[in-house]
């Protein structure tokens, strides 16, 4: 009657969990409950944990192996979790996905080892899959992170068809070991299935260019949610599955999101080689390849077209994040702001590395969240904008995008800031974008490059701005006039 | 047999509730949004405690469960609060 009654408690526990779970992914669509239901999918997965606990019932001897690797993973987490700069978010969620994936890898090597005795076919065909899932999403996961952070470059023999082989290769592998180890669940067929889905991970992810890997991520996110699934599987835990399932979704439907933003589709981000690599003589490294109509100028003339502006949009990219220049934008804005100039800020879905990241970054330096205004809303603005600003941002406002069929990056969604009077584009050099791809917008008439640091530029357009008597305690002369 | 079906079901309609959960969400949100459903799939600790608490001190797989857990955990935590982290930005002034 005990027990019957400890394993009602338990699933009543569970149930809350997933209605938690459930409201918490939820909530983090809207702006407004995000924070909330983020702690709710935390309390629902302490929940969870005790739910089990009481079930369960340890010994004080798991208690202790139990409080060794939560204080290890535990103390882990909240030490990567402070210390991380926002910038480095893409790396650090494929960590922590990569994280997720051992420990699925892990569970099912240790009951395939050491209970598959008594393991039923149902729990060996669920081990050989969460074992495949787990270690590709794992090795896939460490490589994006490598690749984030540059300390793996794409090798030349990855952009070969040859690599389709390998995969190949390493994908039938798995499937003869993922085939053989319900018959042998300790034998051979395991390590391999382990070797072969390790490399696979690594081979499927290592041929992908820098500007994709936000959409691996995302999908190596749905796979790590499909091992926790067959986690579930393996040690017979429904919410384990529902919470897996939740998730792999989840991924899949951002994944999408993501492609389509991008307009690439996912079959060509997973088996395409890198955008642009293929192109050969455009842009990479700093070359000057390939412009002939740049007209450049110095901070001081920018600032004058600034001043003089009634409506200026800033377009940030990823390289304002690099030069650490949120904060002085933010500054430049309230100047702008207070002498009277509409300020806005143009969003485009995957400014920054990952979609949203750049509203993260942009939050950070304290920019009201009204101000951030996504493509959709202001591209038919443009026309009536003085000036843009582009800072660190390259492909998203390529025009090509619309006009040259032939430009890799055709009928990608872009910030149409060639409709503004004037465009000043603030860049280190005119070496090409993330994807390798040469901008026509810094050719055009209207634009002018302002070569430097993006933080460097934005300080000098304050102290110029500020000489030209902009933002002083008593009002400008031209802003009476203006009043 | 009955137990591998109702696991079924379970995977079916988890599947279905997680598309329709998320089907529309702002751009802004999308890496918050990554990152913490990220922290959910380290929902894994359940499996690695199941597994230490069926263990029945065998010790080699007691340590494998254990650094299971540790790895599982540091998704789970390091997910929810670098996820919290991002959103206490978006407060609204």
């Amino acid at each position: 009657m005990n027990s019957f009654s400890l394993d009602l408690l338990g699933d009543a526990i569970d149930l809350v969990a997933v209605l938690l779970l459930a409201l918490g992914l939820k909530g983090l669509s809207r702006v407004s409950s995000a924070r909330t239901a983020n702690g709710l999918a935390a309390l629902a997965m302490g929940l969870a944990v005790v739910g089990l606990l009481v079930q369960l019932q340890p010994s004080p001897i798991t208690w202790l192996w139990i409080a060794v690797g939560s204080a290890l993973g535990g103390l882990a987490g909240v030490i990567t979790a402070q210390r991380v700069p926002m910038t480095a978010m893409p790396e650090v969620v494929a960590l922590f996905n990569g994280c997720g994936g051992m420990a699925s890898l892990l569970v099912a090597i240790g009951v395939a080892l050491f209970g598959a005795g008594d393991a039923g076919m149902v729990e060996r065909v669920s081990i050989a899959i969460s074992v495949f899932v787990g270690a590709i999403t794992f090795s896939g996961s460490i490589v994006a992170m490598a690749k984030l952070q540059g300390w793996l470059e794409t090798p030349a023999w990855t952009q070969s068809s040859l690599r389709h082989g390998v995969n190949i290769g390493l994908a039938l592998l798995c499937l003869l070991g993922g085939l053989l180890i319900p018959a042998h669940p300790t034998g051979w067929p395991l390590w391999l299935l382990v070797g072969a889905s390790t490399l696979l991970g690594i081979g499927v992810t290592l041929p992908i260019g820098g500007a994709d890997m936000p959409v691996v991520i995302s999908l190596l996110n749905s796979y790590s949610g499909v091992a926790a699934a067959a986690a579930g599987f393996v040690v017979g835990s429904q919410l384990l599955i529902v919470a897996g399932a939740m998730v792999g979704a989840a991924g899949l439907i951002l994944t999408q999101v993501m492609c389509t933003a991008m307009n690439r589709s996912l079959l060509s981000v997973l088996f395409g080689g890198a955008l642009g690599a293929t192109g050969g003589t455009v842009g990479g490294g700093g070359s000057e390849a390939g412009y002939t109509r740049i007209t450049s100028c110095s901070p001081e003339e920018c600032a004058m077209a600034l001043e003089q502006a009634e409506r200026v949009v800033f377009v940030p990219g990823y390289g304002l994040a690099v030069a650490q220049a949120q904060h002085a934008l933010r500054e430049l804005s309230k100047l702008l702001e207070a002498h009277g100039v509409e300020v806005s800020y143009a969003i485009h879905p995957v400014a920054g590395r990952m979609p949203g990241h750049m509203n993260v970054l942009l939050a950070e330096a304290d920019v009201p969240y009204e101000q951030l205004v996504e493509m959709d809303m202001i591209n038919p603005e443009f026309p009536r904008t003085d000036v843009v600003i582009v800072l660190g941002a390259n492909d998203v406002v390529n025009p090509d995008a619309k006009s040259d069929p032939s430009s890799p990056l055709y009928g990608m969604p872009v910030l149409e800031v060639d409709q503004a009077r004037q465009v000043f584009v603030v860049k280190r050099s005119l070496g090409a974008g993330y994807a390798g791809i040469a901008n026509a917008l810094f050719e055009l008439p209207q634009t002018a490059m302002v070569f430097g640091d993006a933080k460097a530029v934005l300080n000098g357009l304050l102290s110029e701005l500020r000489s030209l008597g902009v933002g002083k305690p008593a009002p400008a002369a031209k802003q009476k006039v203006g009043v | 047999m009955s137990s591998l079906s109702n696991s079924l079901w379970v995977l079916l309609l988890g599947s279905l509730l997680g598309l329709e959960l998320i089907g529309k969400v702002p751009p802004t949100l999308h890496t918050p949004l990554m990152s913490g459903a990220n922290a959910v799939s380290g929902i894994t600790v359940l499996a690695s405690l199941t597994l230490i608490c069926q263990a029945d001190g065998q010790p080699a797989l007691l340590a494998i469960a254990a650094l299971s857990l540790g790895f599982a955990l540091y998704n789970v935590v390091g997910g929810f609060l670098v996820t919290d982290r991002m959103l206490a930005m978006f407060r609204r002034r």
